[in-house]
């Protein structure tokens, strides 16, 4: 009888929501980085959405941004990953140490470094998947084992700052000639644009063709139209910083690390749309039996999830390292922490099965805007974190309580 | 005729726990076989090895009466066998569409070929006359009947010639037992020989040509369900011992 019902005035029960075809929770997300962005600049007289304090913000965001949906992908497939801090830190140590000068490292090609570290750090976290898939270790102590094993051996490898490193490395952090530049950076817009066109018509015409439901024509072109202006609010702020010390001032464009880690997020989205690997993360973090069930390969699909950590977790350590122009033995302590607080206030459930890539990206911008802000009106870094975890507590409470909602 | 699936002389064994011994039990086209056994009986265990989800330590299975080796659960779905579990394997996070499709996927060089599953499990809900508004919302969303039938799309468009079928109906309203009922019924006309997994008589006595009864790991018997009475087969389940006069292979 329940069917008939909804059968019969699907349109009435349509929300607006629905209509506009958005996940009320990235909304959420969306409306709560505007509203910190406009209490900051409030609070911060003007300084908070200046061109310069946007470019650093997103070079900020970037390596959590670069690890975050990683992240997401171990906690929906009912995972953690504690380590990605030490191993982060150990794996920029490698990179640092196999590039910089002698005495100080073995002075070899960046490259060899970069390549070096990105094997380091897969070659970790397939230990870690397979310890915790095969051999049924929870990941949790795994990975917890993995923190203090890999945070000293980065200190066994040198309790001291190896620097300084190659000159075309440092370009993957965003400082020096580390950025794209406006002709690049309108290029690169552009070409968003152009893909989220097509994707949105093709996906259309393709959905009538076969007799789905599309969104109203309105709610279509307003979804688009308000994602092609963030594009291109996003162009226009990058070129807006100039380069320092270029007179006439010459726009920095999109930094590079920034690049990456859009690319790492566009394509983790793409992938658990997708994709059969995509598909059975998330199968494995609904119901690990049925999973297995269906024929899933769950041990090896889990494998596989930690060994792409690692190299994110490689990606984001070369990036980390680059901007420092070296390595310290502390370099990304607690930054698993921060990581998961990303995922988690971008609506990942850390009991499996629910979280999206592009909400991790927003709750990692949110985090880092948090930080960002708080330091800038000259909040103390003691309190800056208090301030952090209330905002985790809070956001966590809110996804607990919209999706008891949601269930009715 | 062949059977469609004999099992024969199936043991396994747990650690200290002989969960089967020296079981043996068969279906034809078009049959439906009711097995009954109280909790801890062996039947889930049995029909996990015809599925491919455990191994037996000893015995063979044949399908269509050539012998077959089935150590994983795509060794039974190749072979026509398919399973719908008690606990309902369907991923609750997923929407319909995904759930019928999981672990066999269609796709266009490495991407999901969405529209096509889409329209597919859509024909195939059709085919079972059942209306599920949208196949796009998780599977968590739905009624009991509703995900019960997404569980029998996934065996029905997988062409399924075995279907294994463990409580179906133990957690639905009497309208949709009513429902799975026809379902079951429609199968049967099709040719597809259905095992009907069950520790309650109620549950299988109507749709059962044959009951096999289970008790420690051991088949007690297997009789036509027209030739018993209710007490007959509930004397099977508690005493396990089957009366001399009614025993049929």
């Amino acid at each position: 009888m329940q069917n008939v019902q909804t059968n019969q005035a699907p349109a009435v029960r349509r929300s607006l929501l629905q209509n506009l075809g958005i996940d009320a929770q990235l909304l959420t997300m969306l409306a709560a980085i505007v509203m910190v962005w406009i209490g900051f600049q409030i609070w911060s007289e003007g300084l908070f959405l200046s061109p310069r304090n946007l470019w650093f913000l997103a070079v900020q965001s970037a390596v959590v941004g670069i690890m975050v949906g990683g992240m997401v992908l171990i906690i929906v497939a009912r995972q953690i990953d504690l380590a990605a801090g030490s191993i982060l830190g150990f794996t920029a140590m490698v990179m640092a140490v196999f590039q910089a000068p002698p005495p100080n490292g073995l002075g070899l090609h960046w490259i060899i470094a970069l390549i070096a570290g990105i094997l380091v750090a897969i070659l970790i976290g397939s230990i870690n998947g397979s310890v915790s898939a095969y051999v049924g270790v929870p990941a949790f102590v795994v990975t917890l084992a993995g923190m203090m094993i890999f945070r000293n051996l980065t200190f066994s490898l040198s309790n001291v700052t190896i620097t300084p490193l190659n000159e075309t490395f440092q370009i993957l952090g965003g400082g020096n000639n580390g950025s794209i530049g406006p002709l690049w950076t309108w290029v690169f817009g552009l070409a968003i644009a152009v893909l989220i066109l097509w994707q949105t018509l093709a996906g259309r015409l393709r959905r009538q063709k076969n007799g789905f439901a599309v969104r109203p024509m309105w709610a279509e072109a307003l979804v688009t139209g308000l994602t092609l202006l963030i594009v291109l609010g996003f162009v226009l702020v990058m070129n807006a910083y100039p380069v320092p010390g270029t007179d006439p001032p010459v726009g920095s464009g999109i930094p590079i690390p920034v690049l990456i880690a859009l690319a790492v997020l566009g394509f983790l989205n793409w992938m658990t749309r997708n994709t059969r690997f995509g598909r059975y993360i998330f199968a494995i973090g609904g119901n690990p039996e049925a999973a297995l069930l269906a024929g899933i390969n769950v041990k090896r699909t889990m494998l596989f999830i930690f060994m792409l950590m690692g190299f994110l977790t490689a990606i984001a350590a070369a990036v980390q390292a680059a901007r420092l122009n070296g390595a310290t033995p502390t370099v990304g302590r607690d930054l698993e922490l921060t990581v998961i607080a990303g995922a988690v206030i971008g609506g990942t459930v850390l009991s499996g099965g629910a979280g999206t890539i592009l909400g991790a990206g927003l709750g990692a911008l949110l985090m880092s805007s948090l930080e960002n802000g708080l330091g800038l009106v000259g909040v103390a870094t003691e309190q800056q974190k208090i301030v952090i975890g209330i905002v985790l507590l809070l956001a966590v409470i809110w996804n607990t309580v919209s999706a008891r909602w949601r269930k009715g | 005729m062949n059977p469609l699936i004999e099992m024969k002389n199936i043991s396994l064994r747990f650690g200290g726990n002989q969960a089967l011994s020296d079981v043996s039990i068969n279906l034809y086209p078009g049959e439906v076989v009711g097995l009954l056994g109280h909790n801890g009986a062996g039947k889930s265990t049995l029909i996990k090895v015809l599925s491919g989800a455990y191994k037996s330590d000893s015995g063979q299975i044949f399908v269509e009466g050539s012998e077959v080796k089935i150590n994983n659960p795509q060794d039974s779905q190749r072979h026509g066998i398919e399973t719908i579990y008690q606990s309902l394997a369907l991923a609750d996070n997923l929407d319909a569409v995904a759930n019928v499709f999981l672990g066999r996927e269609k796709i266009n060089g490495v991407v999901l070929d969405e529209d096509t599953m889409e329209i597919e499990a859509r024909k195939v809900l059709d085919r079972l006359r059942v209306k599920i508004p949208s196949l796009r919302v998780p599977v968590s969303n739905m009624s009991g009947g509703q995900r019960q039938t997404v569980a029998i799309a996934r065996a029905v468009y997988f062409k399924a010639k075995v279907l294994i079928m463990d409580e179906p109906t133990a957690a639905l309203g009497p309208e949709e037992t009513q429902k799975v009922g026809e379902l079951i019924k429609a199968l049967k006309a099709e040719g597809v020989g259905i095992f009907l997994i069950s520790h309650d008589l109620h549950d299988v006595a109507d749709l059962s040509d044959r009951l096999t009864v289970m008790k420690n790991g051991r088949v007690v018997g297997t009789v036509n369900t027209k030739d018993v009475s209710e007490d007959e087969v509930l004397g099977m389940i508690i005493a396990g011992t089957t009366p001399k006069h009614l025993a049929n292979k």
